[in-house]
């Protein structure tokens, strides 16, 4: 089966997940197209964060059915590497190599996983430190960067692997006021460059400014979703009007 | 130098302090073969207990119950039994069910000599204290680090060589490092079999010169260097490995 620019990216029907007796999605389905940037809020706990996990199959599911660019994710003869080629992934914790440098840390994959010529990733990196504005920090061990660096570093990292899509799992969760921005920023430019992107965030203004779809969950379940316009102001289930009411 | 060794001749002569090792040409290259063999053995011992510990530890996170049981099991009998009796066992037991093979001269010799069963022995034995360091070490890595490595398509076996073992490694360095120096004092277990090492070679000595209280001063002299030199190698190890940012 091959798939076509005109069908969804990352398709997602009907998929059920449960650790142990505790079910954490219940039915969710959605849609993202090539070049679409979508967040997913709510609440925590409402599954969010084991949603994105179960696209790049770091969480496995019980039923239903991811398809990524047709490739099907839950299939137990699921050739991992190939769906890790296509789908990059940034952790809250930024969860960089601690042993290597920043550079080290973008080079690794595409080194070791890809093959690729070790010169020519090595200009793909330095180019990738110099997009994520972190020009002279080369040679710094993650242990020598703030979060905010750290976490443009993972981001790096990803890129350099030049996935199809990239799943934001609450970047900016684990950071300080001040280094959100750049993150953000970051992330921003991605998503103008045309990099399709699925994002789990609690950054509102955020959402509302970069996510062309806004999926709101809860316990399992998506509760309601629209473009951004509509989404914060015209919210109709109850359950989003209070969320928002919190939040912003 | 002859001279310096008469002095010592001298000093026998005069006070009766015996270190017939340095003025009497055949005891001193008894005692330097003897130093020799201890390095030998201890290198050798290193050598193959650090890479049993690495398998050991790799197969402990086994998915296979049975491969973790055996792994167990193998910990438990070389841990809780002394490495004397363990060297007894493999030189006499299982060392007289080997076959005999030829020798140059006509008769026969048994397939492993006494060199090898110590190196044998001495390594289980080793290798069993470091299969549970090294996964102390493995424990301590962080599983979204491992994560990231998966979400980047690493494999498990790239994840274990290039993220797991070298963080895992600088975690338990100061205890594989205490191990490693109870396995060069252990070699002197080897004497129980007439492995040629110093502690052989030094009774050897006093045999022939009645001389034992000046043999043993010396004996432990020379391992209190011996063991000193490895420790101080070791620390500058560790800190040669020591990551910017990163621990302590």
């Amino acid at each position: 089966m091959t798939w076509t620019i005109n069908e969804p990216m990352v398709s997602i029907r009907d998929v059920y997940k449960s650790f142990g007796a505790f079910e954490v999605l219940k039915g969710i389905s959605l849609d993202v197209m090539k070049g679409e940037v979508i967040c997913i809020i709510g609440p925590s706990g409402s599954g969010k964060s084991t949603l994105i996990r179960c696209i790049n199959a770091l969480n496995d599911i019980q039923k239903g059915s991811i398809l990524v660019e047709g490739q099907e994710v839950n299939d137990p003869k699921l050739d991992k590497l190939e769906l890790r080629k296509k789908v990059g992934m940034v952790f809250q914790q930024y969860n960089l190599f601690p042993h290597k440098t920043a550079l080290q840390n973008i080079m690794m994959a595409p080194v070791r996983v890809l093959k690729q010529d070790k010169a020519e990733v090595e200009k793909i990196a330095r180019e990738l430190i110099r997009k994520v504005r972190l020009e002279g920090k080369e040679d710094a061990y993650p242990g020598e960067l703030s979060g905010g660096q750290q976490q443009r570093v993972a981001i790096a990292r990803s890129l350099a692997m030049n996935p199809d899509v990239i799943l934001f799992d609450e970047v900016t969760a684990a950071l300080d006021p001040e280094t959100v921005g750049e993150v953000l920023q970051t992330i921003k430019l991605l998503a103008e460059e045309g990099m399709t992107c699925i994002l789990v965030t609690h950054e509102m203004a955020f959402a509302r400014e970069v996510a062309d779809h806004i999926y709101f969950t809860d316990r399992g379940v998506i509760v309601e979703h629209g473009p951004p316009e509509t989404f914060f102001s015209e919210a109709k289930d109850p359950r989003t009007k209070e969320f928002l009411s919190q939040i912003l | 130098m002859q001279e310096y060794f008469e002095w010592f001749r001298i000093l026998y002569e005069e006070t009766g302090i015996n270190l017939p090792f340095l003025y009497d040409s055949y005891d001193r290259n008894r005692m330097f073969q003897g130093f020799l063999m201890t390095i030998k053995l201890s290198v050798v011992c290193l050598f193959f207990s650090v890479i049993i510990g690495i398998i050991g530890a790799w197969l402990q996170g086994s998915s296979l119950k049975w491969t973790r049981r055996i792994v167990d099991a193998y910990i438990q009998l070389f841990r809780n039994t002394p490495p004397l009796v363990q060297l007894y066992f493999f030189y006499f037991a299982i060392g007289s069910l080997m076959p005999k093979v030829a020798t140059e001269w006509g008769g026969e010799a048994p397939l492993l000599g006494n060199f090898a069963w110590a190196v044998i022995s001495l390594s289980f034995f080793a290798g069993a204290f470091n299969v549970e360091i090294f996964r102390s070490g493995i424990e301590a890595v962080p599983n979204s680090t491992v994560e990231a490595a998966e979400a980047l398509g690493f494999s498990k076996f790239q994840i274990y060589k290039d993220i797991t073992l070298p963080l895992a490694f600088r975690v338990c360095l100061p205890s594989l490092n205490n191990n490693l120096v109870n396995l060069v004092k252990t070699t002197t277990l080897a004497y129980a079999i007439a492995v040629p090492e110093m502690l052989y070679e030094a009774n050897q000595i006093w045999s022939d010169n009645v001389n034992v209280t000046e043999m043993m001063l010396f004996l432990l002299f020379a391992y209190f260097i011996l063991v000193g030199a490895l420790v101080w190698c070791t620390n500058r190890w560790e800190r040669a490995l020591r990551i910017p940012g990163y621990g302590s």
